[in-house]
């Protein structure tokens, strides 16, 4: 079956047999190994993308679901930047640790992200919460809930600078 | 690699054409919503459909509506739409604590309330909480619609009243005024099914007990109901002692099954302490004394 689907902003087009699940999908058609494919039962998470916006756990869509569909992977976080330049997520997890081993950590990162753009400035139980379908077996999780704590801070004082730039440009016309 | 046997896959465009694909492919046909438990099923090859029909296209069943003396909420709706929905925090709170417990942030992302009832699995919650609070299920087949108590809902494990060429199309829940209702869960971790829990939906009419429906899940109550409490409680005093006496004779009537989650005397007991608290809450809900 033809599928058209759009991921991290690219358009791929392929014929693929219906029970291909989402994540060989994208691992095995695409190449894009970023996502991880973890327990294959939706508890691990480690397989989690954006699909249309929302998170979900992809060894539990099938690809032939996501067709005329825009999906988010791990690569497309700090899409159309330079490898320097991350998403404060991304950044988030590198400064506190937030991984050992990395296996959980694409997932994770695209939940808090996907968090961040709902609720701009969330509670560490609210983390903790937003992030109870997926296990790490390394940080005990506190890692993982300070880098989601300072990506949330950095992106506030990014749009406190924002704001009073356009304060001042104010006060001078 | 856990792999899905080989089927065929329809997308299909509307209720009627989600019926039509279903008569034309036969038995052998599956509808698919969240995909949650099928998938998974499938991949086990617990469940070997020929045909998969898709039904994840139709927004009309997606939606959360007001009707006068009822909610409607429809079959694709998605267990964080329910989850999130303002409409249900005021009208049924029963909703809100069920799902807070219903799988994790991400499951809920996908899964569908038709989907949680359509499987019918013994431990799961939403058929505990419709059928306390005696909702009635909307199915719709080729002859048009007809209306099911979700108290006859559940034939059996894993078996509904939704005949093989019909559809589950959506849930009415009735409005009653000055009533509450609450959902409790034990569960061993975020995300696993229920140990036991319990839903209690109350009204409460100058003391006395007017209206009332005790759900039980995973604790093997037929149909999902604690009937024998809820006879007990009804026309009674809605008293702290009354609760605790359904609460006991929940427990009596139900019939755990031992198991991972725990043997037969803790599930009993479960069921029993969880009823009290839901009737405890649902009553100080329907009192306006908490949220």
């Amino acid at each position: 079956m033809q599928i058209t689907v759009s991921v991290n902003g690219e358009s791929h087009v392929r014929d693929v047999e219906p029970r291909l699940l989402l994540t060989h999908f994208l691992r095995d058609e695409l190449r894009l190994t970023g996502t991880h494919w973890g327990c294959d039962t939706s508890n691990c998470g480690a397989c989690v993308v954006r699909l249309d916006g929302v998170p979900v756990k992809s060894c539990t869509v099938l690809a032939v679901m996501a067709d005329g569909a825009e999906v988010t992977t791990v690569e497309g976080l700090a899409h159309g930047r330079t490898d320097a330049d991350l998403d404060p997520v991304q950044e988030g997890f590198m400064v506190c640790h937030g991984l050992q081993c990395g296996f959980c950590t694409p997932g994770m990162m695209l939940t808090s992200r996907a968090l961040l753009d709902r609720d701009p400035a969330p509670s560490a139980a609210t983390i903790r919460e937003a992030i109870s379908g997926q296990i790490c077996r390394c940080t005990g999780y506190e890692n993982i809930v300070r880098s989601v704590q300072w990506a949330a801070a950095k992106e506030a004082a990014t749009r406190d600078a924002a704001d009073a730039d356009t304060d001042s440009s104010e006060a001078l016309a | 690699m856990q792999v899905p046997a080989q089927f065929e896959y329809h997308k299909a465009t509307s209720v009627d054409d989600a019926i039509a694909l279903l008569t034309r492919h036969g038995p052998e046909s599956f509808v698919v919503a969240g995909g949650h438990s099928l998938l998974p099923m499938m991949k086990l090859r617990l469940a070997e459909p020929e045909t998969l029909i898709d039904i994840n296209g139709l927004d009309e069943l997606a939606t959360v509506t007001v009707e006068s003396d009822h909610v409607r909420i429809g079959a694709m709706v998605r267990h964080s739409a329910l989850l999130s929905s303002p409409v249900i925090a005021e009208h049924f709170p029963i909703f809100t604590d069920a799902e807070r417990l219903i799988a994790d942030p991400i499951v809920r992302n996908r899964g569908t309330i038709g989907g949680s009832l359509c499987q019918a699995d013994p431990s799961e919650d939403l058929s505990a909480a419709f059928s306390a609070m005696r909702a009635t299920a909307v199915i719709r087949g080729a002859d048009g619609e007809r209306e099911v108590p979700v108290r006859e809902f559940h034939r059996g494990p894993y078996e509904t009243a939704v005949a093989h060429e019909e559809l589950l199309v959506a849930v009415r829940v009735p409005i009653r005024p000055a009533s509450g209702s609450a959902y409790a869960k034990l569960e061993r971790r975020a995300g696993d099914w229920a140990v036991a829990s319990a839903g209690a939906m109350l009204r409460v009419d100058a003391g006395t007990v007017a209206e009332v429906g005790i759900g039980l899940s995973a604790v093997g109550a037929a149909h999902f109901v604690a009937p024998e409490a809820e006879e007990y409680l009804r026309g009674g005093p809605a008293s702290d002692e009354a609760f605790v006496e359904a609460g006991r004779i929940s427990a009596a009537h139900c019939s755990p099954s031992a198991d991972q989650r725990g043997p037969v005397d803790y599930k009993r007991h479960l069921a029993g302490e969880l009823t009290t608290r839901v009737l405890r809450r649902a009553a100080r809900r329907s009192r306006g004394e908490e949220a």
